[in-house]
């Protein structure tokens, strides 16, 4: 899978009450979630992404809350990817459950890269190119496992088509 | 070959397996599945999608409306029904009415239903709590959530183990918050990312159940996939009459393989402040002194339960609260608030000028009964102090232990113990 899109950048920790508070947790649906998305960390995310962005981040990106509203809200919002050098576990296990792309990159990218500039990025290499200049940098891909679920659309995918294969469904 | 560590024992057992490894992906069946008023909508929506008629045992699905409830407005009302619809048309037997219920990591191990040797996964990040009685107890999300109510069973990554011994004597007025806090500030918010955290040594042989419960609590502060703690005759003690069916405990092998060990002397720590915005923010009470309050919360699924309730009744008794201070009481599970009653616990906090409530989530995630305007500074023995964590992005949150928070309610600001006392 490959994307194309426009960085925001975020820094280290960025909790899954900062990402979506738990005053919106009375709602389920993404697009809903999507309006209050980062906006105690930066007001502007929410009205001006597009879909196709792309949110890069320091370590532990989605910490706290099992909250799958978090990765909704991301989704909901149309973010193409989440580029982290690290992320909390139950975040990683809820984005590749609803089908959200994350990568993981190196330590130095996110003080590398300028708001605003734009990525293309190659999920199944794990591949990352700066398209002013060129740059490329290498991130680690997903385990094949978790790229299956991914390309089934989200585990509720993979599930019903191992339910199909058992006849079950 | 050399042992494996608790958590390893017990993935391998799930996956029907002799012997798993740190980074080993395996599909494991699961004992226990629970699901809150927040997170289980989501699942029951991802769940319908799958088109079943059951879930793969209604006996082994835990669903607890304790966030929101009692319903904090319409929506959050309609989340709670949508959790009652789903138990009545699966038959399943662990859904806990308002009146009846707690808040939910205070509620499973009180009702019996956590056992040692057992894999438990909630999609709520705190289901780690269970590993107080030798669990692997796992936080997930929805989604996961709605593939283990169908399927029974969910993938995991076998994660490493950290070691951390406790040796020496707790002194009066230092706790089991106080120890994880330490332990968080220690080794930061990430410090156990993805791996599993062990908790022994002498000090922990003496902690009660109250105090293991809270530490396990917050493994997921430290970014912990589980906090554990081995069964033994403080366990067994607790289990016994309440143990809803037979179990069986799993040790550490004496040879097993640590990623780290981390051994820590608590015979001088002082009771410990989380400093907002993170749990890893934490310093002793002494340099915290004197920081004006302008709430405090005595509850959650932290320090909600009868031990926390007994400790700041103690301090409270004869007492009022500042008179610029708000006090919140919020009892854990309703058995805990029967318990406070009867020994007279509610009557010290509603004298001490208290507002005691049903217990509820309520304040802890910013959900209701309790909420910060913008400016405002609140002590709480919950576990999260992030930014907005409890209102307005402009407030703030320190995480304590029900000691610190007793004394300082009754001071107006954070205060030692021992100057209540
Ligand atoms: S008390 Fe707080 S931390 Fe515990 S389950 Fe409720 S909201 Fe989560």
């Amino acid at each position: 899978m490959k994307l194309e899109g426009k960085v925001w950048l975020f820094g280290d920790n960025v909790d899954t009450d900062a990402i979506i508070p738990a005053r919106y947790l009375v709602t389920t649906d993404p697009l809903e979630l999507a309006r209050h998305c980062l906006e105690d960390l930066d007001a502007n995310f929410a009205r001006q992404v597009r879909p196709g962005d792309l949110v890069v981040a320091g370590k532990n990106f989605g910490c706290g809350s099992s909250r799958e509203h978090a990765p909704l809200a991301l989704k909901g919002a149309g973010v193409g990817c989440i580029i982290a050098v690290s992320f909390a576990r139950i975040f990683y296990r809820n984005a590749v459950n609803i089908g959200l792309p994350i990568l993981e990159c190196p330590a130095e990218l996110p003080a590398q890269l300028s708001p605003g500039e734009r990525l293309q990025v190659d999920l199944d290499q794990g591949r990352i190119i700066r398209l002013a200049g060129g740059s490329e940098v290498k991130a680690s891909p997903l385990p094949p496992f978790m790229q299956e679920i991914l390309k089934h659309g989200g585990l509720i995918e993979y599930v019903q088509a191992r339910l199909q294969n058992d006849g079950l469904l | 070959m050399p042992g494996q560590t608790m958590v390893e024992k017990i993935l391998a057992r799930g996956a029907g397996k002799e012997k798993v490894r740190p980074g080993d992906l395996v599909n494991v069946k699961v004992d226990l599945v629970l699901g809150n008023d927040v997170t289980a909508p989501v699942a029951i929506k991802e769940f319908a999608r799958l088109g079943l008629e059951r879930v793969f045992d209604p006996a082994r699905v835990v669903l607890v409306p304790d966030h929101f409830t009692p319903n904090r407005d319409i929506p959050s009302a309609e989340q709670a029904l949508a959790l009652r619809r789903f138990a009545s048309r699966y038959g399943i037997v662990h859904y806990y009415e308002v009146g009846r219920m707690g808040i939910e990591h205070a509620l499973l191990p009180e009702q019996g239903l956590v056992l040692p040797g057992q894999i438990i996964i909630g999609a709520d990040s705190h289901t780690c709590t269970y590993g107080a009685l030798g669990a692997f107890a796992t936080g997930v999300g929805s989604t996961d959530l709605a593939a283990a109510m169908a399927l029974g069973e969910l993938w995991f990554k076998v994660p490493p183990t950290l070691r951390f011994v406790y040796n020496g004597k707790m002194p009066k007025w230092v706790g089991g918050k106080d120890l994880i806090l330490y332990t968080i500030g220690a080794i930061g918010v990430e410090g156990a990312r993805y791996q599993a955290m062990e908790f022994c040594g002498p000090a922990i042989e003496a902690l009660p159940m109250d105090g293991r419960l809270t530490m396990a609590n917050m493994a997921i502060e430290a970014g912990g996939k589980c906090g554990y703690i081995q069964p033994d005759r403080i366990t067994f003690e607790y289990l016994e009459g309440r143990a809803k069916s037979s179990y069986e405990a799993v040790y550490s092998d004496s040879d097993a393989v640590y990623a780290e060990t981390y051994t820590f002397d608590v015979s001088s720590l002082e009771p410990q402040v989380a400093f907002p915005p993170s749990p890893e923010n934490v310093h002793p009470v002494s340099k915290a002194r004197g920081i004006r309050i302008d709430q405090v919360v005595i509850g959650s699924c932290t320090n909600g339960r009868l031990e926390d309730l007994r400790i700041a009744a103690a301090l409270l008794k004869g007492r009022k609260v500042n008179p610029r201070v708000r006090l919140l009481v919020i009892p854990a599970t309703q058995a805990i608030y029967r318990q406070a009653l009867a020994e007279g616990l509610l009557e010290i906090f509603i004298d001490a000028e208290a507002a005691v409530s049903t217990p509820t989530c309520g304040p802890c995630l910013g959900g209701h009964m309790g909420i910060l305007a913008g400016g405002e500074v609140a002590l709480a023995t919950t576990n999260r102090n992030f930014t907005g964590r409890m209102g307005h992005r402009d407030s703030q949150v320190y995480l304590c232990g029900p000691a610190v928070a007793a004394a300082s309610a009754v001071a107006g600001e954070i205060i030692h113990p021992e100057e209540v006392a």
